[in-house]
């Protein structure tokens, strides 16, 4: 059935997404919104790409990446709660390191593509039982690891930042600093625990582009998914949960256009592409106007946190 | 113990050499990295002059991209000083260029100095209804506007790109996604060799200075900037303000958009831009809000950009090697900040443990 090879590929189109989407939830959750995504995802790719093509090792070429992304959370995180500088301004700045830190790594990469057993790691596999379920069977759990891993990280974060004193504490932090360090929570740890932990995921979201995607290198591999997942945090309301659903329709709507041509339906693909920014700032609209507590930006959302200004 | 503390006033000799100190870093850090390439960072370095300055050529090219990145950043200006942080400019920019192109493309035949004075004021209107749109949201509902100018950036080049491949596409490009060229009758004159777009800049930047401090609405503005409260208090229509202030700015941004249609590409594209429409939100930051001052850090953004271009060719450094270098530099001029705002008070250890700390 189309329909059903269509949203099995919606979901691939829309993992890298919800993982730079998750990372940035964890960031801006701590009050602190992070521009720089698209770069941290540049850096990934490249670095998940270099190691998995010099290891030959799927996990080693995750971790890299995880790595990579978290640096330039670490650098991020550096600048904007240590030194308090200006998150918008930095966010921009880390965009344009990470473009050319990738841009000048991945020089060498150009053309080279995913060695055999790291592409094998991520070949499609049925989970029993749950294949059988009708129609979401096959759309959902007949994917890669990684997708998976995706499914798992998504309710993991969403458990954590509800039903944890951790995840509590932590949207405390972005809600009200002042509030969160009178009542002892060290405000700069969560920030740099938070930050760090989500450029990681934004660093793994670019490497499922350059080693599953794609799979070979080419120059940014990205192609502006980081904005996308910016905007992906305000669709789904700074919410983990959904985020995945907002990550697999942004997904489709990425690669609706072309697959609706054979249809005989023409809609251009560039105004398809415009519609994910449309529906977010329809839904930023939304939220500013009903002004429900739970779905505005996190309160302290790009502001510095300084003890003794309040 | 270490703590920070406010400075309680900034100085403008410490604010001027700590940046200069933070630049110095950055080169040394790239100087490091350049070593690791295997070329002598002094070489490199003098040739990224030499590719700015080195020829009456280039020193015009670097001039040409200073230009946009000037009146650009103007219009965010009058945003951030009323603590609006537009990150829209460049989609003001691009909906300036579409507006100014339109009449381009549509009146190809009229009188040269109709058309472009109609280009202009086309693309002060289409930048400034795209700025106005987050404006009105904002002043009416609080949304959120760094996250919605920037959705309007992508909303303008998805438009375009339409534009490009679909109903503007130029039948004559033999399947080529080009918009058809501007006849030279849209095409802004040249004086002194530039096109005339650096008087246009000099003319603003003078116009933007007198704007915010000698006139009522520039002091109301920079009220707004302070203190919303304050401003509603002293009977200032606030919402009015801040609209009309969005207007004026992505007005700016859509004449330096305008201009680059006109006078740079010689036509509409997706890359009309060039992503000055970011660069110049970091232009406008590190001048520190201050007009004169945006002038010259675009100038020495515009030297970074055409150096970088030139050690490619010299030295066969790619171009993202710049990138690097550009994003250090950033970086470290945005940590330096801190050195100049705060200060660092190291106290006694012994007597706080007296204290039971």
């Amino acid at each position: 059935m189309a329909i059903i090879v269509f949203l099995n590929a919606a979901v691939q189109a829309g993992t890298p997404l919800l993982f730079a989407t998750l990372g940035e939830i964890m960031t801006e959750k701590v009050g602190n919104l992070n521009l720089g995504v698209e770069g941290l995802m540049l850096m990934g790719a490249v670095a998940g790409f270099e190691i998995g093509l010099v290891t030959s090792n799927a996990y080693m070429a995750l971790l890299g990446a995880a790595i990579a992304g978290a640096f330039g959370g670490l650098i991020f995180a550096f600048l904007t709660v240590s030194l308090k500088a200006n998150q918008v301004v930095t966010g921009l700045s880390l965009t344009i390191l990470g473009t050319g830190l990738s841009g000048f790594a991945g020089k060498s990469l150009m053309g080279k593509v995913v060695p055999e057993n790291v592409g094998h790691f991520f070949k499609a596999f049925e989970i029993p039982l749950l294949k059988d379920i009708p129609i979401l069977g096959q759309i959902l759990f007949n994917q890669n690891i990684f997708i998976y891993f995706g499914y798992f990280m998504a309710v993991v974060l969403g458990i954590y930042m509800y039903k944890t004193r951790w995840g509590l504490n932590m949207r405390m932090v972005g809600e009200n600093p002042s509030a969160a360090d009178a009542s002892g929570i060290n405000i700069n740890i969560y920030k740099y625990v938070h930050i760090l932990a989500g450029g990681a995921l934004c660093g793994l979201g670019g490497a499922y582009l350059s080693l599953v995607y794609v799979p070979a290198w080419q120059e940014n591999v990205t192609a502006g998914r980081g904005w996308i997942a910016v905007a992906l945090v305000i669709f789904s309301t700074w919410n983990p949960n959904k985020a995945v659903l907002g990550a697999y329709f942004f997904g489709g709507l990425d690669i609706i256009g072309f697959r609706l041509q054979k249809f005989d339906i023409s809609i251009s693909q560039y105004i398809v592409d415009m519609f994910p920014y449309l529906a977010t700032i329809i839904v930023l609209i939304m939220i500013s106007m009903r002004k429900s507590r739970e779905n505005m930006p996190p309160e302290g959302l790009g502001n510095p946190y300084f003890r003794e200004e309040r | 113990m270490i703590r920070i503390a406010k400075r309680s006033e900034v100085s403008k000799n410490r604010n001027v050499l700590t940046r200069i100190a933070a630049i110095i870093m950055a080169l040394m850090l790239s100087a490091l990295f350049i070593v690791f390439l295997g070329h002598d960072p002094l070489k490199v370095y003098l040739s990224m002059i030499e590719g700015s300055f080195g020829s009456v050529y280039r020193f015009k090219e670097t001039i040409i991209s200073t230009i946009p990145l000037t009146i650009t950043s103007l219009g965010i200006l009058l945003a951030f000083k009323m603590k609006f942080w537009n990150i829209g400019a460049e989609g003001q920019m691009i909906m300036g260029a579409f507006l100014a192109s339109y009449f381009a493309l549509n009146y190809p035949d009229m009188n040269r100095l109709v058309l472009l004075t109609l280009m202009l004021v086309a693309g002060a209107v289409g930048g400034g209804i795209w700025g106005l749109i987050p404006a009105y949201f904002k002043s009416k509902y609080g949304t959120n506007e760094v996250l919605f100018t920037l959705m309007m950036n992508y909303i303008a080049l998805k438009w375009i790109t339409y534009l490009q491949y679909g109903p503007w596409k130029d039948k004559n490009a033999l399947g080529f996604p080009k918009i058809p060229n501007f006849t030279s009758n849209a095409v802004l004159p040249k004086l002194f060799g530039i096109h005339v777009g650096w008087l246009i800049a000099i003319i603003l930047t003078a116009l933007v200075y007198v704007f915010i401090h000698y006139t009522k609405k520039g002091y109301e503005i920079n009220v707004i900037g302070e203190s919303e409260s304050t401003g509603a208090y002293a009977g200032m229509n606030v919402r009015k303000i801040i609209l009309q202030a969005m207007f004026l700015g992505g007005a700016l941004a859509g004449i330096s958009g305008m201009i680059q249609a006109s006078a740079v590409s010689g036509t509409l594209s997706v890359e009309v831009t060039g992503g000055v429409g970011y660069t110049a939100i970091i232009v406008t930051w590190l001048s520190g809000l201050s007009a004169p001052l945006i002038v010259i850090v675009s100038f020495l953004f515009a030297i970074l950009i055409q150096g970088g271009s030139y050690i490619q060719t010299a030295f066969q450094i790619p171009q993202s090697a710049a990138q690097i270098l550009q994003g250090m530099i950033l970086l470290f001029v945005l940590g330096s900040e801190f050195f100049v705002k705060y200060q660092i008070i190291y106290k006694n250890i012994k007597l706080k443990k007296k204290e039971g700390k």
